[in-house]
């Protein structure tokens, strides 16, 4: 069975995939959103930028961020100029990693959402007298809401399942950076096999059910959207 | 009242250079091959194509300058537009409230029950715009740019993406708008057909250039024009139920060079009706013909003619102003010695009534 650590790394594991997915939506949207309307001729660096985590080892992403938060790195000496903490190896610190980290699973399928809509329902909008924001609210959110279950479903499962990026910047500290990924590591150093297939059983069987859910509902939206 | 729209907007492959005035009433028909700008000019008129070099003014309302663009969602204005217009995620109810929410409540004219019930989509408030023919989607699109309450309302060629029946099903509404709208039309089209039977007046395009611009009637038989040189160019005459003969069972209808006599028709007297004489159906005679089953004869006189193709001449006559096509032979204008300024009888065989 689970132990108190598995548990508390479980609790740390659900805290840090929730709140990079809602950060990731907060700045992914309006991104995504942007990146899908935009006519300017460089976005294609801009694009080529947010998709590099899903080439680069996570241990070359972890190894920057690693630097970049550290007490001489600009962030982490930003924040030790600030008089804060540096962010090495704390929650925060996993938390900027993983949102780098698990970027591109939420911007692209919002961007490819958002482009399918195409330009006509935001012009008709625009002719019923829907402003900017308004046209954003009331058409293109919902008519990419596909998209948006799917980023948020694979943002959540991909944090879940990061390992390279949190070895190098986590520190597999209990309650604070422990993560699954890193407890189920340990068990399998220390030969606690049982253990380890708890976690590893319960995670398989997490992402199934919600990518079964992603596609579930997916296909109900596209029969109705046809 | 008139609508002022001067444009010049630059395209990969293609130019749209306008400087337009019509009138501020009734429907004004955007009119020419694919490919001419119709469709970019009417966009231009909604501020959803940018140009810098623009001006648009429709009535005391002014959208557009060089200096200052109003853009789209500050316009009222509605727009039926080519194709799947209505929003997929709402059903039809909330695509017309979607309209109507949007509008200050000091600006609404036109409910959206008013709306429901003239385009007669009461039975279709329930359902998705995937569950719609293609002749009820274009019918709750214009219901909903209605309930808009707009200023002016733009067409972009509502009618062709259906076949014949829809179009047809559909028509009678469009020909509704005359009488029962106080705002200007802009309807774009490319078929000679619904142009005739709505348009008030006409703008010819081709290659984004103003070929001619006036009163549809006019231009119709303007043989200067491509219209008057179509297979089945027509005059249009717009004229007023003058009495009902029920011996016969014949209608007569005036306009100012006579009366027409038609097959009896169930329109009030003093209604006014359009007319659509084709080219064709009008022969020339010289002497007013005694013996002749044609009831509809008019002293005219030629204005203009015009050889159509090698067989034929396309001839402009008017019947006390009122100008009327006809399509003779050659070799009959020969024989007759049918020139300009020459006094002749119009021998009209067919009558269309249009609206």
């Amino acid at each position: 069975m689970l132990s108190e650590l598995d548990i508390l790394a479980l609790l740390t594991t659900v805290k840090l995939a929730g709140l990079t997915t809602i950060i990731l939506l907060l700045l992914g949207t309006p991104l995504a959103w942007w990146l899908a309307r935009t006519e300017w001729r460089y976005k294609f660096f801009l694009e080529a930028v947010v998709a590099l985590p899903l080439v680069l080892p996570p241990t070359v992403l972890g190894f920057y961020l690693l630097i970049a938060l550290g007490p001489h790195g600009p962030i982490g000496g930003l924040m030790e100029w600030a008089g804060g903490p540096s962010l090495a190896f704390t929650f925060t610190g996993l938390v900027i990693g993983s949102v780098f980290y698990s970027m591109p699973f939420v911007v692209q399928p919002l961007q490819n959402a958002f482009s399918a809509i195409g330009p006509r329902p935001l012009e008709v909008a625009a002719t019923l007298r829907a402003s900017p924001l308004d046209r954003f609210f009331s058409v293109a959110l919902p008519l990419a809401r596909s998209g948006l279950l799917t980023a948020m479903v694979l943002g959540f499962a991909h944090t879940v399942g990061e390992f390279g990026v949190v070895l190098m910047i986590g520190g597999n500290i209990p309650g604070e950076t422990q993560v699954l990924s890193i407890a189920i590591y340990d068990h399998v150093e220390a030969l606690e096999y049982g253990h380890a297939h708890w976690l590893s059983g319960g995670l398989v069987l997490l992402s199934f059910v919600m990518l079964t859910v992603v596609y579930l509902v997916n296909r109900r939206f596209s029969v109705i959207q046809k | 009242m008139t609508i002022e729209a001067r444009f010049k907007i630059q395209r990969r492959d293609f130019l749209l250079d306008v400087d337009l005035s019509f009138p501020s009433s009734g429907i004004t028909a955007i009119f020419g091959p694919s490919g001419c700008g119709k469709t970019t000019l009417l966009r231009a008129c909604a501020g959803l194509e940018r140009c810098s070099e623009g001006y648009f003014r429709l009535g005391s309302l002014i959208w557009q300058t060089p200096e200052v663009f109003t853009p789209t969602h500050r316009r009222s204005l509605g727009y039926v537009f080519q194709d799947a217009g209505l929003f997929a995620h709402l059903n039809v109810k909330r695509n017309l409230e979607y309209a109507v929410k949007r509008v200050p409540k000091s600006e609404r004219k036109l409910t959206m029950q008013r709306a429901i019930e003239w385009l007669d989509i009461g039975s279709l408030l329930e359902r998705r715009a995937d569950q719609l023919s293609g002749g009820e989607r274009q019918r709750v699109e214009i219901a909903r740019a209605l309930a808009a309450s707009p200023r002016i309302l733009l067409m972009d060629e509502p009618l062709s993406a259906l076949d014949m029946p829809r179009k047809q099903e559909i028509m009678p509404y469009l020909e509704s708008l005359h009488d029962e709208l106080d705002i200007p039309v802009l309807y774009v089209s490319h078929a000679p057909d619904e142009v005739g039977r709505l348009a008030d007046h006409l703008i010819l395009l081709d290659k984004g250039r103003v070929v001619a611009s006036g009163a549809a009637s006019e231009l119709y038989t303007r043989l200067d024009l491509p219209l008057a040189h179509e297979e089945d160019a027509a005059a249009i005459i717009d004229a007023r139920v003058a009495e009902h003969d029920k011996a016969f069972d014949l209608t007569y209808l005036e306009f100012p060079g006579g009366r027409f006599a038609v097959a009896g028709k169930e329109i009030a007297v003093g209604q006014t009706v359009r007319l659509r004489v084709a080219a064709r159906d009008v022969s020339l005679t010289l002497e007013h013909q005694s013996g002749t089953s044609i009831l509809n004869i008019f002293p005219a006189s030629i204005e203009e003619l015009i050889p159509e193709g090698g067989a034929q001449v396309t001839l402009r006559l008017t019947i006390s102003g009122v100008p009327l096509l006809a399509r003779v032979t050659r070799k009959s204008a020969a024989l007759l010695n049918l020139t300009p300024g020459r006094q002749v009888y119009a021998q009209v065989k067919s009558v269309a009534l249009l609206a």
